[in-house]
Order: structure tokens, then C-alpha cells, then sequence
């Protein structure tokens, strides 16, 4: 299995339009997308991006439609060129590679599944899985074997000789999810790759991928509009309006300190006892509470067991060493969050 | 008031003189170059012959079990299969499987040049937008130009014969190939491209593996049109020589022999129908992978 490798992109701009490049600066300096539309009918796609992804995370990059999440996850593998900026991997800047290297690279470093699946219909199940390493020239008996064995373990053992359209959508995802690992390539860019999947399914896909992850770690870039999608698979999520980052960090952090107005009405709605963790809000350790409970444990489980036990606080445990505490009304508060402010 | 009911044309002398200096410069064009283009299409002469020998030569209980083969083969339908032998027995009894044994061959012949021609032009017109502006105004004259105006060059380079009928068949049924691969190409799902890009496909494995097999149902059709609008150029073809269905016909109207034209032109009718349901049914049976069983 390949070794993890991380994305740092830089100063990343793009501008649609006849002659973007004649641009990047007025938008440098500040010019807004309104103002860039209505006097120069250029669009601003991104601006000033700056992400920097370590090795074998999860980076949720997460914003409503037309925010221009998708046009910066084609970035990563070039599928959009972009107006200034660099996307630098191993050391390399993808945005000035050569045609040959870039093929190379999308061959062996990035593998990508898509929002309604992009499966070839006229290919089975087997062929389609095993389509990546056939461009790349592996010989039949070995792709086949590399990808029977990616199907059997995104569970579609017995369907290899299907074709897409007989289906369900589920399952066609599962199809590309087998396509993109088949190629084990250690960067994995999923765009809205379940947004088209009903919610069971979803969570369903979601568990297939975290389990997944725990044995390949790979890098995975993962675009969602969907909160609760991104706040369960996240390592780190990078919140996208209008083409600009406006904050990133954890689920954590978003959900307990959102930069500005927009992202606190984005996460007003989350279910914050499933969201977060003992770990991000307990206090310094008073070695009094004697009930203990994990620091990456839920809210809603501290809650849960306060009950159960009924104790007004919690020892707070990483690996069998008190790392604090959390008293009842601590848990309380960072359960109901600003909101109560707001309605008072 | 007569400047405004008489159109202003160019004076009758320059006009002459216009359309005598072209039609010297062709014939001197037709001199000098003749035989060196008659020998560049020498190939297709050797085609067409060989094809018509080949099934006027082969005997006719053959014919009748390679066409329900071939019927069998892409339809998988035995009421295709019974449909194609009747029509041919049918075309047989009535004393016309010679000629229609030569009319199929030039069919054949044509739809295999227009399809050598019109797939690569098909995809190099889907790759660029100045392409298709280019081709689509040529593909519009091919299609309108009435024939017998392109006959005259063809057969003052060539002569009479089954080469300058094969070149005008292929001129007239050329266009949909050509269209219908662009429109094809042009049609493939955008993302499913992106895919083929996101793993690395060359441009040429893009091509194979993914735009000519997408494209493929428009293609079929492209490629049935084609034969279609052969068959109809088939009359046409025989006032400059092809043989086949066609001379009767002509032969018809010209000494006003009802029976004789009608009984050709269900001939052609009735191949018209062979050719489409077996090249339609094996397009569909090309894409059985698009039946969903699944909602």
C-alpha cells in the first residue's frame, strides 16, 4: 500500500471568462465577484485559496451550490486549470506539469469518484472497476484480480457481472468507490460523492468509508453540502462562499466558535451532542469525579452516562490517564450553545 | 420603370465568357489529369467488382442462409429472420435476384467507404468548433446539390460506370455518417469524460474506450441513414451505368412499363426494409446493457 502523501494548495485563483488572467490582480487587490460580473463578465470561481491537507486525513472541503467546491476539488487533479496559484504534491507543482506527467500522476497518485458515479454503461461492473489500471496497462488476470477483490470488499461480491444501469444508485456508488481504490492511488478526491444517494444509503456509504480508511489511510478530499455528512467524516473541514474560505479547522472548532454570522447559521441546526466531543469541551482535571469517559466520546454519550450513573461530573480518559473533567452544567451548556443567548 | 422590374444582371457576353472559361479549364482540367484520377480510384473499381462477383457468382440458396445467419446474428429475432428470407425468395421468383444481388453489392460498397470516410471526419469535427464550422456548410451542398449536378464532373473525370455511380451514392449518403458521429461524440456525458480524464486515459484511450462506444447508438443510426439514402440514390446511380435494380426502372419510366417499375421499386423497397431492421436490431442489441432492471 502506498504511503500517505499530503496537498498543500497556495494562493489559488480562478476566474472564468475569455481572459482571465488579465484579472487575478483587480481581484487581488479586492475586487468582489458582483463587481468583477457586472463590469467585466468574468466569474470568480475561487479566490485565494490556501489549504494545506496532511497525510492520511480526511479534508472536507464543505459549501452550498455554487460556492465553488467542486471547481477546486478539479484543481487537485487538473481537470480545471487554474488562474494563478499552486497545488504542490511530493513536492511537486501540479499546475506546471507536463501533459505525459500529468497523466502519470492522475494514473498513480489521485483516484476520484463522482457525484452521479460516471460509470462507462456499456462495461461491466468487473471492467468498470478494473478501468484504471487497464488505462495504466496492467495486464487482465492482474486488474481483474486487484479489482474483484476492491468490489468484494465494498460488498458488491456477485454483481461483477452487471452492468451499471441494472443498479441501484447505492450500489453504482459503491461500483465507482471500487473503480477509485482499485487504482490504489494514495489521494482520494470525491466530489458530492453520495449527495445523489437517499440518507440511509448515505450513512451507509459513510460507514464504508471510514471503515475503509482505518486500513488504507488514505489522503481523501471529500466535497459535501451536506452539514451532518461533513461533520461525520471530517478530519478537517474547510467551509467554501463564494469562491473564498471563510474558516477551516475541525468539526470541533466550527461548531464551537464559527468565524462570522454565516457559518454560526450554518451550524445552528446540528445535533451538537452528536457533533462534539468530550475531549473539546471538558475542563482541567480535578481528580474528583470517579465515573470515567473517553475524551473522544459524544456529548450526548457524557450525558447519557451522567444519567444513567447519576453524578453531576465525569473523569475525562485518553488511553487510562485523566486528561480532565466535565461537569454537568459544562456538558449542558456546550449542548444548547449560543442559541440560548440569542433567545434570551 | 424597367430598371425595376428587370433584375440589373451582369451583361449576357461576360456571362458567357464566365462559363466558357470555367468549362475549358475543367475539360483541360479533365485532360490533363483524367487518367491519373481514374487510377487513383482504380481501387474502388476492384472493390465493386469483386463484391458483385462474389454475390452474383455465389449460389442463391448460400445467399438465402448467410442473410438469415446475419439476420439471426444481430437481431436474435425469428420473425426478422423469416421477414429477410421471404423478401428475398419473394425479390427471386419474380426474376429480379440479379439485379438485386448488384444493387446490394453497391449498397454494401457505398456504406463501407461513407463509413471509412465519415467516422474519423465524424470525430475530427466533434474535437473542433472551427471544423464544424467548416465541414457543416460542405455537408449542407452534399445533401441539397441536386445529384445530377455533381454527376457532370463525375462523369466527365470517369466516364460512364460503376466507380462515378459509386461516387456519387457515396457524396449523397456521406453526411449523416458524418453529422451523426459529431452529434454522438459531442453528446457523451461530461462527467463520464471527466472520469476517463480523472484516470489518466490517453486521448486515444478516451476515444476507444470511452466516446466511440457512448456515441455508439448515434453512430448506428448515422450508419442506417446512410444505407438508406444509398438505396435511394440506386435509380439515379443507373442513368450513368450502375447496374442493378435501377436500370429497370429507368427502363420503365422511360417506355412507360408500369408493371416493371413497380415490381423494381418494391425490390428496393423491400431490401430498404432487410437492411434497416437487421442494422437496427443490431444497434439495440449493441446496447441490451442500457435495459435497467433496476428503478
Amino acid at each position: 500500500m502506498a504511503d500517505p502523501i499530503g496537498i498543500e494548495i497556495r494562493d489559488l485563483y480562478k476566474i472564468f471568462g475569455p481572459n482571465p488572467a488579465q484579472y487575478v490582480d483587480a481581484v487581488r487587490r479586492g475586487m468582489t465577484k458582483g463587481e468583477l460580473q457586472s463590469k467585466h463578465h468574468h466569474v470568480l470561481g475561487l479566490r485565494d485559496i490556501n489549504i494545506s491537507i496532511p497525510p492520511g486525513s480526511i479534508q472536507v472541503i464543505m459549501g452550498l451550490s455554487g460556492s465553488g467546491k467542486s471547481t477546486l476539488i478539479r484543481h487537485i487533479n487538473r481537470l480545471i486549470e487554474p488562474t494563478a496559484g499552486e497545488i504542490v504534491i511530493e513536492g511537486q507543482n501540479v499546475v506546471e506539469m507536463s501533459p505525459q506527467a500529468l497523466r502519470e500522476f492522475r494514473r498513480h497518485k489521485t483516484a476520484m469518484v463522482f457525484q452521479k458515479f460516471a460509470l462507462l454503461p456499456h462495461r461491466t461492473v468487473l471492467d468498470n472497476a478494473a478501468y484504471g489500471l487497464e488505462v495504466q496497462g496492467v495486464a487482465e488476470a492482474e486488474r481483474y484480480r486487484t479489482a474483484m477483490r476492491w468490489i468484494e470488499r465494498v460488498g458488491l461480491k456477485g454483481f461483477e457481472k452487471n452492468y451499471p444501469s441494472q443498479l441501484s444508485g447505492g450500489m453504482q456508488q459503491r461500483v465507482g468507490l471500487a473503480r477509485a481504490l482499485a487504482n490504489d492511488a494514495p489521494i482520494l478526491l470525491m466530489d458530492e460523492a453520495y449527495s445523489a444517494l437517499d440518507p440511509l444509503i448515505r450513512y451507509d456509504m459513510q460507514t464504508v468509508l471510514l471503515d475503509l480508511q482505518k486500513e488504507v489511510r488514505k489522503t481523501i478530499v471529500f466535497i459535501t453540502h451536506d452539514l451532518d455528512e461533513a461533520l461525520r467524516i471530517g478530519d478537517r473541514i474547510a467551509l467554501l462562499r463564494d469562491g473564498s474560505v471563510i474558516q477551516q479547522g475541525s468539526a470541533q472548532d466550527i461548531v464551537l466558535r464559527p468565524a462570522d454570522d454565516y457559518v454560526a447559521n450554518f451550524v445552528q441546526h446540528v445535533d451538537r451532542g452528536r457533533v462534539l466531543k468530550v475531549g473539546a469541551v471538558m475542563l482541567p482535571p480535578n481528580g474528583a469525579a470517579t465515573v470515567a469517559i473517553a475524551a473522544d466520546a459524544t456529548l450526548a454519550d457524557a450525558l447519557h452516562l451522567m444519567a444513567t450513573h447519576q453524578v453531576q461530573g465525569l473523569r475525562v480518559e485518553e488511553a487510562g490517564r485523566e486528561v480532565g473533567h466535565l461537569p454537568f452544567q459544562t456538558a449542558i451548556d456546550a449542548y444548547t450553545g449560543p442559541s440560548d443567548k440569542a433567545a434570551a | 420603370m424597367s430598371w425595376l422590374t428587370s433584375f440589373p444582371q451582369i451583361n449576357d457576353g461576360t456571362l458567357r465568357d464566365l462559363k466558357k472559361v470555367i468549362d475549358e479549364g475543367f475539360r483541360n482540367f479533365t485532360r490533363s489529369y483524367g487518367d491519373l484520377i481514374e487510377g487513383f480510384f482504380s481501387p474502388l473499381q476492384h472493390l465493386l467488382s469483386w463484391s458483385e462477383k462474389l454475390l452474383t457468382s455465389t449460389p442463391w440458396p448460400i445467399i438465402l442462409l448467410v442473410v438469415a445467419a446475419l439476420a439471426w446474428g444481430a437481431s436474435r429475432n425469428i420473425r426478422i429472420v423469416i421477414g429477410s428470407v421471404v423478401t428475398l425468395v419473394l425479390i427471386g421468383m419474380f426474376g429480379m435476384w440479379t439485379d438485386t444481388m448488384k444493387t446490394v453489392s453497391m449498397i454494401l460498397a457505398s456504406t463501407l467507404l461513407s463509413i471509412l470516410i465519415g467516422l474519423p471526419l465524424g470525430i475530427l469535427m466533434s474535437r473542433s468548433q472551427r471544423m464544424q464550422s467548416a465541414l457543416n456548410p460542405v455537408l449542407d451542398v452534399m445533401q441539397t446539390m441536386p445529384s445530377f449536378v455533381y454527376l457532370i464532373p463525375v462523369v466527365m473525370l470517369l466516364g460512364i460506370g460503376r466507380v462515378p455511380g459509386l461516387i456519387a451514392v457515396v457524396i449523397y449518403a456521406l453526411p449523416p455518417m458524418i453529422r451523426l458521429t459529431n452529434l454522438g461524440i459531442r453528446q457523451v456525458d461530461n462527467e463520464v469524460l471527466e472520469a476517463a480524464d480523472a484516470f489518466g486515459s490517453s486521448r486515444w484511450q478516451k476515444l476507444i474506450k470511452a466516446e466511440l462506444p457512448l456515441a455508439l447508438p448515434t453512430i448506428m443510426a448515422g450508419i442506417n441513414q446512410t444505407i438508406m439514402m444509398a438505396l435511394a440514390m440506386v435509380v439515379i446511380a443507373s442513368m450513368i451505368g450502375v447496374q442493378g435494380l435501377g436500370q429497370p426502372v429507368l427502363k420503365a419510366i422511360s417506355n412507360q412499363y408500369f408493371t416493371l417499375g413497380l415490381f423494381n421499386g418494391f425490390a428496393i423497397v423491400g431490401i430498404a426494409i432487410l437492411f434497416d431492421r437487421i442494422s437496427q436490431s443490431w444497434g439495440k442489441r449493441l446496447q441490451k446493457h442500457r435495459e435497467a432492471s433496476h428503478g
